[in-house]
């Protein structure tokens, strides 16, 4: 038998498991891996930044649903890429991330480049492993794959020290693994699921609550078929929109803190929640104690740890949500349940989602209406973190799941341009917008650099409003609209205090993204009207190439309806003052 | 309250940081640990006493058993177990109580293991009760230092009610 490299076991793992793409950024403690890396057949991609690394890594898992690579050296590389396995290890999203590491007889002595890898990332990953042994890499790259992409989905980090990477066996790839102490539970329980149906069945105003779960076990079609078959409206997370079709009859959009008028009503008056996939967060919960108290709660969850953590659970089924779902569908009776489609109607009547659609303002929830508009929703949307995600989120129509990829637990600013860069490497076919803050985009603008060297066209509309918006908005709300270091025009000479902001007397912003994107060899294209967005919209889709949208939106818009944090779902506020 | 529970882990590397992390980051609070191997060496058993409601109970044996080197969990409450821990007490002495103080080490079960001018130094072992009775008994002649194992804990071979939990 052939006997090889860490680095090239490492390698050859990788093709085995038919990684299609790595991202990442070599260095000293790597160096065997990137060598082992030119010598194969593997694409992989060099970024800026690690930690645009696995972003883009995640980016790629979440529009594929295929586990996302990436690749970084020890100490910086690695602590570089924490934010992007905290991103995915909150939203459960599978990664694989590979670190160099100092030889294994100088770990603990503060080597150059040495970080405490495994410990730093513990409690960001859903496992990792330092590799201490050649003989035990193959193993262990196919036990990462095995534990990212099975149960709850989520990061796994593997660390190699360079004397492993440089060690040399035979290459086994086992075709099979059993890990004695790790066996996620994909049937429901029988009995808990006719618990369910029988719940269901007894029901007058049942909600689905549905969330990323749904999207991971591919469970978008049970969830429609036992809606429409039992007349179940249905209520989606941040990260399941695109989950159930927009447009349906059925659908009350996303819940919680920027969630419509008419999901939390439903969800506040249901005497049944079914929950699938999804976790109970604080920002779609409100005031936990308040939240859905007429309702008897079942949750459909293959993580029997994201049961009654937050919200007192009647019915638990720990199971996959498509196998458990496909049961339950099964024993459920045709209903209508005119009633309660009829008053959740009238909710949807009197508050539905809007803004000032007539006049001649630039509105940033106009821009996103036109994108929903144009791509007909079937595009892929990657966005950055802020008021503009929000209003992604209610505007934007996605028709199908993995179509929005957002930061939704760890809310990380700089995800979005990555992410989509990494997307559009999984669907070059398929059309990336992103949707980005000013503030948000200038956290990994850099990574224009990997979309223009790779002819990768990811399209980016940042919505200008020169303040890190969410910020802004809070500030204005619950903190008597002091501005504090919430503008990113905002110079020396300007006042200390201001919260006046205009277009006309605010300094230069800076940077000119169209300059900027020019300089990349991209092409910049500033809307600072109202009647422009759409033919600049146009253009972008029509055009083969990296292009930047910098859209100057107004300024002081604010993210309606909201839940102000703790408050109760029952004290939604649809608009300013009142 | 307080609850022990039994957890039989993977004896691999960076496994006691594992759930020692995962206690500090999910704000539980371990008031005792004890590790060690089984009769199998692949496999170590921790010992965990932890004090909450059944709230934290159910979380921890739930985060737990979450974690990939997990294989097992057990939980205690309402069953049946033998526990036990052992503590090291070094005791002064002087003549005038060196007699009364060997007979309490008697009454309690207690082991002489050192003895000096001045300190005698007894091994005891039972449950936590046990033990707070003693070092409270003997503390008005003078403790020098204590030393104390975590709990180390086994179902009744006739419990009926134990609670295995693995992915439930």
């Amino acid at each position: 038998m052939e006997q090889k490299t860490g680095a090239q076991i490492l390698v050859g793992s990788l093709l085995k498991e038919n990684v299609e793409v790595a991202f990442g950024l070599p260095g000293g403690q790597a160096l065997p891996i990137f060598d082992a890396i030119h010598e194969s057949k593997l694409n992989f991609v060099l970024t800026r930044h690690e930690q645009a690394a696995s972003h883009m890594a995640d980016g790629y898992a979440r529009s594929t649903g295929k586990p996302g690579v990436c690749i970084a050296t020890s100490g910086p590389g690695a602590t570089n890429i924490v934010t992007g396995l905290a991103t995915a290890y909150m939203d459960s999203v599978p990664m694989v991330a590979i670190t160099g590491q100092v030889a294994t007889n100088v770990i603990g002595q503060d080597a150059f480049q040495e970080a405490d890898t495994t410990g730093i990332t513990r409690p960001v990953t859903k496992h990792n492993f330092l590799v201490k042994d050649v003989k035990d890499l193959a193993r262990t790259i196919k036990e990462a794959f095995y534990i990212a992409t099975t149960g709850r989905p989520g990061p796994v980090l593997v660390d190699i020290p360079i004397d492993v990477q440089r060690g040399i066996c035979e290459f086994i790839y086992p075709e099979k693994i059993e890990i004695r102490s790790y066996k996620p539970t994909y049937e429901g329980h029988p009995g808990q699921i006719k618990k369910a149906a029988d719940i269901i069945n007894n029901s007058e105003r049942p909600v689905f609550y549905i969330g990323a779960g749904v999207i991971a076990s591919n469970a978008e079609k049970e969830i429609i078929k036992i809606s429409k078959k039992a007349g179940i409206p249905v209520t989606n997370t941040l990260l399941a929109v695109g989950a159930y079709p927009p447009d349906a009859n059925l659908s009350l959009g996303m819940l919680g803190m920027h969630g419509t008028f008419c999901a939390n009503k439903a969800v506040q008056a249901a005497d049944v929640i079914i929950a699938v996939g999804a976790r109970f967060d604080d920002r779609c919960t409100g005031k936990v104690c308040d939240f859905a108290k007429k309702a008897k709660i079942i949750h459909i969850d293959i993580d029997p740890t994201a049961i009654s953590k937050v919200v007192d659970v009647d019915i638990p089924v720990v199971g996959d949500a498509k196998t458990v779902l496909k049961e339950i569908s099964a024993m459920i009776e045709k209903k209508e349940r005119k009633d309660w489609i009829k008053t959740i109607d009238s909710w949807k009547v009197e508050h539905p989602l809007s803004y000032d659609r007539n006049d001649d303002k630039l509105h940033p929830q106009y821009v996103i209406e036109k994108i929903s508009e144009l791509t007909k929703g079937e595009a892929i949307i990657a966005t950055e973190v802020g008021q503009h995600q929000m209003w992604s989120a209610q505007y934007y129509k996605a028709k199908y799941p993995r179509l929005f990829l957002s930061s939704g637990g760890l809310g990380a600013m700089g995800f979005g341009y990555p992410a989509g860069i990494g997307a559009k490497f999984g669907n070059p076919d398929k059309e990336v917008i992103v949707i980005a803050g000013d503030g948000s985009f200038q956290m990994n603008m850099q990574e224009m650099a990997v979309a223009i060297l790779n002819d990768i066209d990811v399209k980016v509309a940042i919505l200008n409003n020169q303040y890190l918006g969410n910020v802004r908005q809070w500030q204005e709300m619950f903190y008597g609209k002091r501005y504090s270091h919430s503008c990113l025009a905002k110079r020396k000479k300007c006042p200390k205090r201001c919260n006046t902001p205009s277009r006309d007397k605010c300094p230069v912003y800076v940077p000119d993204f169209v300059k900027w994107a020019e300089s990349y060899g991209a092409l910049g294209i500033r809307v600072t009207d109202k009647k422009d967005v759409a033919p600049a919209l146009k253009k972008m889709l029509e055009a083969k190439a990296s292009i930047v949208l910098d859209i100057w939106v107004e300024i002081e818009e604010n993210i309606f309806p909201m839940v102000p944090a703790g408050a109760s779902l029952d004290d939604i506020i649809t608009r300013m003052n009142g | 309250m307080r609850h022990t529970v039994s957890v039989l882990v993977e004896n691999k590397f960076g496994v006691l940081a594992r759930i020692s992390t995962l206690f500090a980051a999910r704000g539980f609070n371990i008031d005792s640990l004890s590790v060690s191997e089984t009769e199998e060496p692949a496999i170590s058993r921790m010992t965990i006493v932890v004090k909450g409601g059944d709230y934290i109970l159910e979380q921890v044996t739930k985060q737990l058993n979450k974690l990939v080197d997990v294989i097992k969990v057990t939980d205690f409450k309402d069953t049946e177990y033998v526990e036990r821990s052992l503590a090291l007490v070094k005791i002064s002495i002087t003549k005038s109580t060196q007699n009364e103080l060997i007979k309490l080490i008697g009454i309690f079960r207690a082991r002489i293991e050192d003895i000096s001018q001045n300190s005698v130094t007894v091994e005891i072992t039972g449950d936590e009760n046990k033990i707070n009775a003693f070092v409270k008994t003997v503390m008005p002649y003078g403790i020098k230092e204590t030393c104390r194992t975590g709990v180390v804990a086994l179902g009744r071979g006739y419990a009926n009610k134990v609670k295995e939990k693995k992915n439930d």
